[in-house]
């Protein structure tokens, strides 16, 4: 690709290694070639207000005067995610004996999960760095992100999945029409695979690969959200799902922003991560007091959290042991039990890390890790009806009957 | 001598000529790297930190498997295999 051009992509101003702090012109990279550390994006936040925030669209783009996007991104297609339902989990506060308990219900987005956020700032990015196919590896959630906002975008995706994904995921990405591969291997064997294709064909976006550094920061929207949906204010402490950590990372990112620019009041808040047991490289580093991840094959029917290999698993450990937070996993059974527990309480059907994010909540009150006085806000990333199979044999009809009042009698329902 | 096929990242390719492929012989990873520096003058230091080991933000490959889940620097490199150095920073 190119690095002569200037670029516009708003308030970025350049990309700089968080390991080494080398410091790069806007492009199309994506690691430090000194030390691989991953790249940052650099701003100049002078134009940011809340005004100006709240004037904007009901989406992640009233957000993007802190997005590195171009500035005109309101006028090319697009999904428009985000500025989903915080909502006052009232019912389910009363039942786990918590005080103030908020669901950002994310499954609300276009392609119903948070992807979406992270994909619109990742296209936005590759059409202004001159790239022609938007790309991924994925766990499912992030193919259906990229096959649609291609779609809507009117450009080609290229789509890289385990062969062994949810058939409802296989569905919803195969249905937008893009190149859709099907890869004989897990997560990480899909991921190092796209890696190497990146290296090959310049002008794919692979939009966790080699436009990362732009795509993650889209996951700051969550942040900015929860906090203008409380009233401009931060909560005290937030349950984020780890995957690759990025999401959790970025969360904690724009909690930062939002009190250095003085748009919220400055105080604590406690981060922590949920990670399904059978892919729990980061809480197992963080019980064993470790600052570096091990990587693990994982086995858990939470795939779109089975990253053995999760990239921002240090900068996860750093954010949460410098707020006070923790890490914490949770079984299989104990994920489809908060599944139903969300469904039942709140009327909100989320997806196996959901449940992930919920268990791993219950778990942290449990041990007093989270205080139950304290507002707490959890992240429900995706939709239950993309992972069906987890619930299916758990979640029944109460009676088959004849069509009859008697039979309805008889059945014992009143 | 073994011969293997060595995977180039872009970020590196301004050591091999820009070739994304290069030949290099070696029974093990560590000698594949040491062979690769005999031929590209300053490349390992790139792959290898300060202490020798294998940077956190890279990832080598011998065939499919990542060397961290084998013996790391010391894993084989039988002849005809293939070595891939990623960076590690990508997905989810």
């Amino acid at each position: 690709m190119s690095q002569t051009a200037v670029r516009n992509l708003g308030p970025a101003t350049a990309l700089t290694c968080r390991e080494c702090g080398e410091s790069y012109d806007l492009g199309a990279r994506y690691a430090c070639e000194l030390c691989f550390g991953p790249l940052e994006v650099s701003y100049d936040y002078s134009q940011v207000s809340r005004e100006r925030i709240e004037a904007g669209p009901r989406n992640i783009w009233r957000y993007r005067d802190l997005l590195p996007v171009p500035s005109n991104v309101i006028d090319t297609p697009n999904t428009e995610p985000g500025f989903t339902r915080l909502v006052r989990a009232d019912n389910l506060a009363e039942s786990l004996g918590v005080r103030s308990l908020w669901v950002k219900d994310d499954s609300g987005n276009p392609t119903h999960s948070f992807k979406d956020r992270v994909v619109a700032v990742a296209l936005a990015a590759a059409r202004e760095l001159g790239f022609k196919v938007l790309a991924c590896p994925s766990t499912g959630n992030l193919a259906n992100a990229v096959a649609a906002a291609a779609a809507r975008a009117g450009i080609r995706s290229a789509v890289f999945v385990p062969s062994n994904l949810e058939q409802q995921k296989i569905v919803t990405t195969a249905v937008y029409g893009g190149t859709f591969v099907t890869v004989d291997g897990n997560y990480d064997d899909v991921n190092r695979l796209a890696s190497e294709i990146a290296g090959e064909q310049e002008d794919w976006a692979f939009v966790n690969v080699n436009v990362r550094p732009y795509y993650a920061e889209g996951s700051k929207t969550i942040g900015y959200e929860v906090a203008e949906q409380l009233g401009w204010r931060l909560p005290d402490q937030i349950v984020v799902p780890i995957a690759s950590g990025s999401q959790l990372t970025k969360i904690d990112k724009a909690f930062q922003e939002l009190i250095k620019l003085g748009l919220v009041e400055d105080k604590p808040y406690k981060v922590f991560g949920a990670q399904a047991t059978g892919c729990s490289p980061v809480a197992a580093a963080f019980k064993a007091g470790l600052d570096v991840v091990r990587p693990v094959k994982p086995d858990t029917i939470a795939k779109s959290l089975a990253i053995g290999n999760p990239a921002d698993g240090p900068y996860v450990l750093d954010a949460v042991r410098r707020t006070g937070g923790a890490v914490e996993d949770v079984s299989d059974e104990e994920v489809v039990d908060s599944i139903g527990l969300l469904a039942r309480t709140e009327g909100i059907f989320g997806e196996t890390a959901g449940g992930v994010t919920l268990g791993s909540l219950r778990k942290l009150l449990a041990s007093g890790a989270l205080d139950p006085g304290a507002e707490t806000v959890f992240i429900n990333s995706g939709d239950g009806l993309k992972t069906l199979d987890a619930v299916a044999a758990v979640a029944k009809p109460s009676a088959n009957i004849a069509p009859s009042v008697d039979a309805f009698r008889k059945a014992g329902l009143v | 001598m073994s011969s293997i096929s060595v995977r180039i990242p872009t970020i590196l390719r301004n050591y091999t000529g820009g070739e994304s492929e290069v030949s290099a012989s070696g029974a093990t990873v560590r000698e594949v790297v040491a062979d690769l520096e005999a031929s590209f003058s300053g490349i390992a230091a790139r792959i290898l930190d300060e202490n020798g080991k294998i940077r956190r933000f890279v990832n080598v490959y011998v065939g499919e498997e990542d060397v961290r889940f084998a013996d790391g620097l010391d894993t084989a490199t039988p002849d005809g295999a293939q070595v891939s150095i990623i960076p590690a920073v990508a997905g989810g």
